[in-house]
């Protein structure tokens, strides 16, 4: 139930784009259709779901102090957090590697549709934002991967919705200067604001 | 015959060296102030422009990092440049700037505690911060040291510059101050009237407005139009 209340919360109240601006430079690159922002954002749910409960696996058993007792007793006092950073990104990395291998080799043609964009994942920083934000907060596994769906769909939803709008929008007649980034920054903040009304559900 | 045909002096034509801060190069650092702006026109960086801005010296912290970061990633991958395999270069990079970003957290949990606490996830975000992985990729893959090193100077103060101007605009209007220095109660006071300050600027909203509207206007003033 803990569990459920964290995929909710974390698509609708604490999205990563409108509440912490994670993922923004694909947020606002790949919205200008909505079919590919449909495929980014499915890769990135898929790729969120897996990362985050795999880096809670190497946060809880390799890097905290302490972490790696269950090696013998001359482990027990190491501290690798300093190499969290470095760990996370290569763990994200090779998995979005694996991830595109996998999905070649038996799924041509979800290959087809997501392909181009997990490359492009690895850097994304929603990815690693769930990572350090799972950390932060002291999640237990189940948690962290219902934190790590959850929050790849707040930003599916988001990135769909903003290429939604944005097709429309090739119609306004928009001031030069706000064409492209500026006004869509705008209509960002009165997302931002519209998804504001959802404060305060929970199960 | 006699072989005391002088060899051809190897002529040694030096080029003459470029002046360390020629035309050329001040261009590499001040295009990206303002007409190639990584922000506001190459739409790069956006995603830790905005968390940090609540307040002038979270921000002004956060823009010093972002630019250790990217002067000295840029150094480091150009002067490399030339042994990096094609195929690996992304993961060499990420390396580079992990191991640059670690620095810079482990320099703040020890020196300024406050800050970490506030900036929080945000440093280890400078990884992925696109400026950087963009500049490594864009320029320092293919320039010698020194243009990649003001090239990242470059960069990271066109980045600066613009989170540090929608910070002032928030923290003035969110909070009633500047660098945490009360400006609402004193004018009020000598008014006498009390100025409220705008929720929402505290608020993610006001970060996505004032970024708007200053790309707004920099972009009336240049000319520039995206199609």
């Amino acid at each position: 139930m803990e569990a459920l209340n964290i995929a909710i919360k974390s698509i609708f109240i604490d999205n990563m784009v409108f509440a912490y601006f994670l993922g923004m430079c694909s947020f606002l690159a790949v919205s200008k259709k909505v079919k590919t922002a449909l495929g980014l954002g499915a890769a990135v749910i898929f790729v969120l779901t897996i990362t985050v409960p795999l880096n809670w696996v190497i946060q809880e058993k390799v890097l905290k102090e302490g972490a790696m007792a269950w090696m013998g007793a001359d482990f027990a006092s190491v501290d690798l957090t300093f190499l969290q950073f470095i760990i996370f990104i290569a763990v994200i990395a090779a998995m979005v590697q694996l991830v595109e291998m996998v999905i070649e080799k038996f799924s041509p043609a979800l290959y087809g549709s997501l392909g181009i964009f997990l490359p492009l994942i690895a850097v994304n920083c929603a990815i690693l934002g769930s990572s350090l934000f799972m950390v932060q907060r002291d999640y237990t596994v189940v948690e962290a991967t219902a934190f790590g769906f959850g929050s790849g769909t707040g930003f599916f939803m988001a990135i769909v919705a903003l290429a939604a709008i944005r097709e429309r929008l090739k119609y306004s007649n928009v001031p030069d200067g706000l064409k492209g980034l500026g006004i869509t920054m705008i209509i960002t903040g009165l997302m931002g604001l519209a998804f504001k009304s959802f404060i305060g559900i929970a199960l | 015959m006699s072989t005391d045909v002088a060899e051809a002096p190897i002529e040694v034509v030096k080029e003459p060296a470029e002046a360390l801060l020629s035309k050329r190069r001040k261009r590499i650092v001040a295009d990206p102030l303002n007409e190639d702006n990584p922000i506001t026109v190459q739409v790069l960086g956006i995603c830790s422009a905005l968390a940090v801005t609540v307040q002038i010296k979270p921000t002004i912290i956060m823009s010093l990092a972002v630019v250790f970061v990217i002067v000295f990633s840029n150094l480091i991958v150009s002067l490399i440049r030339n042994s990096i395999p094609a195929r690996i270069r992304i993961i060499v990079q990420l390396a580079i700037i992990a191991t640059l970003v670690t620095l810079v957290s482990e320099f703040l949990k020890a020196y300024s505690y406050d800050m970490y606490k506030i900036l929080g996830a945000y440093v280890g975000l400078i990884i992925t911060n696109c400026i950087v992985m963009g500049r490594l990729e864009a320029f320092a893959m293919a320039n010698k040291p020194y243009d990649s090193l003001l090239d990242g100077f470059g960069s990271g103060f066109g980045y600066a510059w613009i989170i540090l101007a929608v910070a002032f605009f928030r923290e003035l209007f969110g909070s009633g101050s500047i660098l945490n220095v009360e400006i609402y109660e004193p004018i009020g006071n000598m008014l006498g009237v009390t100025l409220q300050t705008n929720g929402l600027m505290v608020d993610s909203i006001g970060a996505f407005m004032i970024l708007g509207i200053i790309i707004w206007i920099q972009r009336t003033k240049n000319g520039y139009v995206e199609h």
